[in-house]
């Protein structure tokens, strides 16, 4: 579904974010990258929709170049590939339908998304992302009054109003609390297993990655240096492993635990 | 108990800075030719002219200033709204998160900046030159130093944008213009009409004078009546105007404050 051959990038600050990275993600996998803060995960992540571009090698999607791609043929990439951010990132001064239905746009003639014209299916897709996510009961609140957990949910919502195939998640938890955080993850987790949309997730907690993710890539220093199945291996050598990406052991009370 | 010793803090550039001001001032005035004495003997007359235009000003005239006071409220108005529309879409083309060419930006920005800088009395005076005296010269006039302020404090706003919001706008698929819809206006509409309010009571203050030099408005009814002496007149022109702007500056500030 997804695949990333011989990809390098090298910001123009000189900083190498990612060295050679050949990785092929499967549909339905729940991936979740793991690795030190600046080791390359959100730069990872950023490729796979063009956000950053790639200083050599390409990355597939679907069997389309997304490194060539460029005009239209990137719109129509980027329509299939929901993300999600850290900071939310929906516009705080637009209601939450509004924010929803901009999910539609690349859907759409501009001269009518301009005016904020959709079509009642388009408006049906929104209505239901935000009952997929609970929180159809704020559709016409202004996104700026809603929690933290609940602007994440609107995010969440606004991806699936793109019918999209994949979903990215750039560390989605990390401004939520622990209660959010799990509540969160398990609408992530919903939407992956029962539509089948891949996931691939930057996480800063090991202990969410063991829950929630099916593989487990890690990255050290912009190098792939972890990939498994979380089926293979077991809790007890998955924590002893973390010692290739993070560079020093991990300790078992150094994770969140298990609830 | 041991009594601690710091070393003393240094002062001598605080010194240096503070002569160098106090020599600027006194400096600027010698040169001025401002002198208190001078300002003592003319008190006097400034008294005495004071007492004709206030004690009492012409309250009769005041029906004489309506017509003109709401001619300057209009150019006011008119020279905002075409200025400060024109500024909107000039702001987005020069912000330099938006659309990323030095060579858009550069031309354009030198052109708003010497819009800004003239004053509209001076632009006033221009057009008066080029489209002869009345209220059209003056709304040019307004029309083009609000172009300048808005589309200034606009291209800075847009800059400062959260652009967490404009990428997730790209990531899911939208073209410059949706950007623009969905990403940059809800964030700066706000600050955009607060500056164009500014902008409009800039303008109150500016059209007012802007008759002075045959541009339209009450300030040619107050240069007439000051070259006929008729200082009551000017009095009564002084004060109403005083009230005009300041109830206008109130009520714009009040919204505005709302806005942000």
């Amino acid at each position: 579904m997804i695949e990333f051959k011989n990809v390098s990038k090298t910001y123009d600050n000189g900083v190498k974010a990612l060295k050679n990275i050949n990785l092929a993600i499967n549909e339905g996998e729940f991936v979740a990258i793991i690795g030190l803060s600046g080791a390359g995960k959100s730069t990872l992540l950023r490729l796979i929709n063009k956000l950053i571009e790639s200083t050599n090698g390409e990355v597939i999607f679907d069997g389309n170049s997304v490194t060539t791609a460029t005009g239209r043929d990137l719109i129509n990439i980027r329509r299939q590939i929901g993300m999600i951010f850290q900071g939310f990132n929906i516009v705080k001064r637009m209601s939450v339908l509004s924010n929803v239905l901009s999910g539609r746009v690349a859907y759409n003639p501009t001269w009518k998304t301009i005016l904020g014209l959709f079509p009642e299916e388009d408006k049906q897709i929104a209505y239901r992302a935000l009952k997929r996510v609970d929180i159809l009961e704020k559709v016409h609140n202004r996104a700026s009054d809603l929690s933290g957990g609940q602007q994440q949910r609107v995010a969440i919502a606004r991806a699936l109003a793109q019918e999209p195939k994949i979903m990215l998640a750039d560390e989605p938890v990390a401004s939520l609390d622990p209660i959010t955080t799990v509540q969160v993850m398990d609408y992530l987790k919903k939407i992956n297993v029962e539509d089948g949309i891949t996931t691939i997730a930057n996480l800063h907690h090991v202990d969410l990655a063991l829950k929630y993710a099916t593989r487990v890539v890690g990255i050290k220093e912009g190098k792939l240096v972890y990939d498994v199945q979380m089926a293979d291996i077991s809790k007890e050598k998955f924590y002893t492993d973390l010692e290739l990406v993070y560079g020093r052991p991990i300790h078992r009370d150094e994770v969140l635990g298990d609830e | 108990m041991d009594k601690i010793t710091v070393s003393k803090p240094k002062k001598f550039k605080r010194n240096l800075i503070v002569l160098t001001i106090l020599f600027l001032i006194v400096g600027s005035a010698w040169f001025a030719g401002f002198n208190v004495i001078e300002v003592m003997i003319n008190l006097n007359k400034g008294s005495r002219l004071l007492g004709r235009m206030f004690f009492p000003p012409d309250l009769s005239y005041l029906p004489n200033i309506v017509d003109p006071m709401i001619e300057t409220i209009r150019m006011a108005i008119v020279g905002t709204f075409i200025g400060a529309t024109l500024a909107l879409p000039v702001a987005v083309l020069v912000a330099n998160n938006f659309i990323k060419s030095k060579l858009l930006h550069g031309p354009l920005r030198i052109i708003l900046n010497i819009f800004r800088t003239i004053p509209a009395l001076v632009l006033a005076s221009l057009f008066v030159a080029v489209f002869g005296t009345g209220p059209f010269s003056g709304v040019v006039a307004l029309s083009i130093f609000t172009f300048g302020l808005v589309s200034k404090l606009t291209y800075e706003t847009i800059e400062a944008i959260d652009y967490g919001q404009v990428e997730a706008l790209m990531s899911l698929g939208a073209n410059k213009m949706n950007i623009l819809r969905y990403a940059i206006m809800p964030q700066i509409l706000p600050q955009y009409m607060s500056y164009t309010l500014y902008g409009f009571e800039v303008n109150i203050r500016a059209a007012a004078v802007l008759g002075y030099v045959g541009a339209g408005g009450i300030g040619q009814t107050f240069e007439f009546n000051l070259a006929w002496r008729n200082f009551d007149r000017v009095g009564t022109i002084i004060i109403f105007s005083f009230f005009i702007v300041l109830i206008i500056d109130l009520i714009s500030s009040s919204i505005r404050k709302r806005l942000v």
